[in-house]
């Protein structure tokens, strides 16, 4: 069993042994992570590219954690520090760096479809963290991980996501890779932030709150910009949280053994409270600790190491 | 030497004009850059092929010959980003795409908003491969804000006024730009697409736009736009004429006009006729952005209905050059627009006319006689003494677009690769053959 493609683009038309293999093999890095002294030899030799065109923390720090801890080679390069400014073209840019010999890079980028267009321009293994609106497959990955570290399982859960729906990418990886792994899934928010035909996805769609909980086994709550007041499609963030701010209280539809979850960063006290935040039923620091592992897993799964039996 | 005669002759093709209502074989005489004679085939006109020399002698056996075809929406970018194309490169392309009549779009640097502009448009067209119309702008730099000196335009030889590129976004500009327009019987070119719905759109809104995280430009931003110049132009006359029509609501509204004896007018470009959403996130291909987008099948149907049955007069193939470096990036990040001189013929024979939407005479007519009355050119037909302005196309050669054989100076088209039907062999302007079918 290995990876279809060479590349890890989005979760769209991944199938479910793939997603198994890269959350089977997560689970021995989890391990590592645990170790006192956790590095492992596997990718040395391979130099990544950590190519970061928006502002990011923790997916920045996730991969670059997950390279050391390999033994890769690794360098970041964020918008600030480019020659962007100077108007020079992102094909110029990643085919100057290719140049200096790299072998895979993780991109992010404020447009749909960078990390395809990547393929297309370098040969290097191109793996997405987070483009547009599109798809943050490794955030949904991690998802995915964490419910399944819970449960033993994904299949017959019923997970809701909560939020800007049509903003999110990871919401949009999030159910590619759920259904595909025969999970159950709603998504909830302000009719606004709900994509055009966002029911095409195969989900349920809701924008009362309390109604999106009943009988679910996971919510995960996405981020709330609070500057799409500006463009009309909040009214106040006050509203908002009236309407879809998750509480203590709201939570009693959930089924008992119930999951919390956000990719982070949060906003205490709009689209969650701190109550839930930290509360025994939140996993959002569990996420982040196997945001690595599953990075990791990707990292090495497409590098081609496994392939040469190393 | 006898003396001669005829300068050129066009022998044996199946010769269609819709203006003239002829469809047969017959012999297209040539002289003095003019329609001279349309001869059916028999002794007298054999005779007189026989005694011309070879070289003066076209042979269109099995291909059909017609009036030049009229582009009635392109941009040629000169003045201001002659990099991507000039009045000469773009008349080229025309040449080679079976195009003797071409419109020129006024939103190049500066904007063709005044006569200066206009006259050196036209100077530059004067030894092009084909015959340049000027569409000038509505308002002064196509802001939207004041309107042009129309009056003045026309003087200089603008055909029509748009401020294509963009909508005119304020209503009461817009219902001025109609009655002052009226005053020289000129049409209007509206670009109908809502600012405000379509803001930062990139592709259309649907369930593609959905699934690929892009934000989407709604048919309803079409159609709003369409219906309110419709309203406009029924309140106080003028003529409309929408330019690339792409969703199944305006072919509505404009057919529900024409109906109420609205003079509105409508084209479409083949991109909206071959070309779905769904093909976007195959590869992120910056060439199908083009605005407004590329639509869906239901559309697509609802144009060729429209076509079919006379909504749409014409079809135009809304030609925009972009240089390869602003086209080979992101998505987003991309100039909408894609070139299309050199495709429409094909893609209307392979899409319309093998599908058996159109008859050739049908799509003659959209390319000819529709843009011609509607622009009031004097071009379009084949009737005696009119330019010799000649189409030939080789109706069932088949040939694969490529990027190499196009005269455009830019290269930003989705339909590199696609195999079509239907290949121009010759064109001729006024009498000169510019372009050969090499
Ligand atoms: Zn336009």
């Amino acid at each position: 069993m290995k990876l279809q493609s060479r590349h890890l683009i989005g979760l769209e038309g991944v199938s479910a042994d793939e997603i198994s293999l890269i959350l089977d093999t997560a689970v021995s890095f989890r391990e590592i992570i645990e170790r006192p002294i956790k590095k492992v030899p596997t990718l040395r030799g391979i130099t990544v590219l950590n190519l970061f065109y928006e502002p990011s923390t923790r997916t920045k720090i996730s991969f670059e954690l997950a390279e050391k801890r390999l033994s890769a080679d690794s360098i970041t390069f964020t918008k600030a520090m480019s020659s962007v400014k100077k108007g020079e073209t992102l094909k110029d840019t990643v085919r100057n760096i290719e140049a200096m010999k790299i072998n895979m890079v993780v991109v992010r980028h404020g447009s749909s479809g960078v990390p395809y267009f990547l393929t297309q321009c370098m040969d290097s293994n191109i793996i997405n963290a987070g483009d547009g609106s599109h798809e943050h497959p490794t955030q949904a990955l991690l998802d995915m991980f964490t419910i399944r570290q819970k449960y033993g399982k994904l299949k017959g859960l019923r997970v809701v996501l909560i939020g800007d729906v049509k903003h999110s990418r990871v919401v949009r990886s999030n159910i590619w890779g759920l259904k595909t792994m025969g999970c159950s899934v709603a998504v909830c928010g302000p009719s606004t932030l709900q994509p055009y035909e966002v029911e095409k996805f195969g989900v349920d769609v809701y924008t009362d709150l309390d109604e999106a909980l009943d009988g679910a086994d996971v919510v995960n709550i996405m981020r709330i910009q609070l500057e799409r007041q500006q463009s009309g499609f909040l009214a106040t963030q006050r509203e908002y949280t009236n309407l879809f701010g998750v509480t203590a209280e709201r939570l009693k539809l959930l089924n008992k053994n119930y999951t919390v979850m956000h990719p982070g960063p949060m906003n205490r006290g709009v689209e969650i409270t701190p109550e839930i935040a930290d509360g025994k039923s939140s996993v959002i620091l569990e996420q982040v600790t196997n945001g690595q592992a599953v990075r990791m897993a990707v990292l090495y799964l497409l590098s081609g190491k496994r392939e040469d039996g190393e | 030497m006898k003396k001669q005669i005829y300068d050129l002759v066009i022998k044996d093709g199946r010769v269609i004009d819709p203006a003239l209502g002829f469809g047969h074989v017959a012999h297209l005489f040539i002289k003095d850059g003019k329609i001279a004679k349309i001869e059916n085939d028999n002794i007298s006109s054999r005779k007189k092929i026989d005694s011309m020399p070879d070289e003066n002698v076209i042979d269109a056996a099995g291909k059909i010959v017609m009036p030049g075809l009229i582009d009635m929406h392109v941009h040629l970018r000169e003045p201001g980003r002659e990099d991507e194309e000039t009045i000469v490169s773009g008349c080229q392309a025309a040449a080679a795409g079976g195009f003797t009549t071409v419109c020129c779009m006024p939103n190049t640097d500066p904007a063709i908003d005044n006569q200066e502009t206009v006259k050196f448009v036209l100077s530059r067209a004067e030894l092009a491969d084909a015959r340049v119309y000027v569409v000038g702008a509505v308002s002064k730099m196509l802001k939207g804000e004041e309107l042009s000196e129309i009056g003045d335009l026309v003087k200089a030889g603008a055909v029509a006024i748009s401020d294509d590129g963009g909508y005119v976004q304020n209503p009461q500009l817009m219902r001025n730009a109609l009655e002052y327009a009226s005053m020289f019987n000129i049409p209007i070119i509206s670009h109908a697409e809502d600012d405000f719905l379509c803001k930062d759109g990139v592709m259309n809104e649907s369930f593609q736009s959905t699934r690929l995280g892009m934000k989407g430009r709604p048919a309803v931003g079409e159609v709003i736009a369409v219906l309110r110049d419709i309203k406009l132009c029924e309140l106080v006359g003028g003529r409309l004429h929408i330019a690339h029509v792409s969703t199944a609501g305006a072919v509505e509204a404009i057919r529900l006009a024409k109906a109420d004896c609205v003079d509105v007018t409508a084209e479409v470009c083949p991109q909206h006729f071959c070309l779905t959403d769904d093909m976007i996130g195959e590869k992120f291909d910056t060439n199908l952005r083009v605005n407004p987008p590329i639509r869906t099948k239901a559309d697509i149907d609802a144009i060729i209905k429209g076509l079919v049955d006379g909504t749409i007069d014409c079809i135009a193939s809304d030609h925009a050059p972009h240089a390869e470096e602003e086209k080979d990036v992101e998505f987003d990040q991309a100039p909408p627009g894609m070139i299309g001189l050199q495709t429409t013929v094909g893609l209307v024979k392979t899409y319309l006319i093998d599908k058996g939407y159109l008859s050739w005479a049908d799509a003659i007519r959209k390319m000819t006689q529709n843009p011609a009355r509607i622009l009031n050119l004097p071009v379009g037909t084949l009737k005696v003494d009119s330019p010799a302005d000649i189409t030939i196309i080789d109706s069932d050669k088949k040939w694969t677009v490529k990027k190499n054989d196009f005269r455009s100076k830019s290269k930003n088209s989705p339909f590199v690769g696609w195999k079509l039907s239907g290949k121009v062999s010759h064109t001729i302007l006024g009498g000169r053959v510019v372009y050969d079918g090499k």
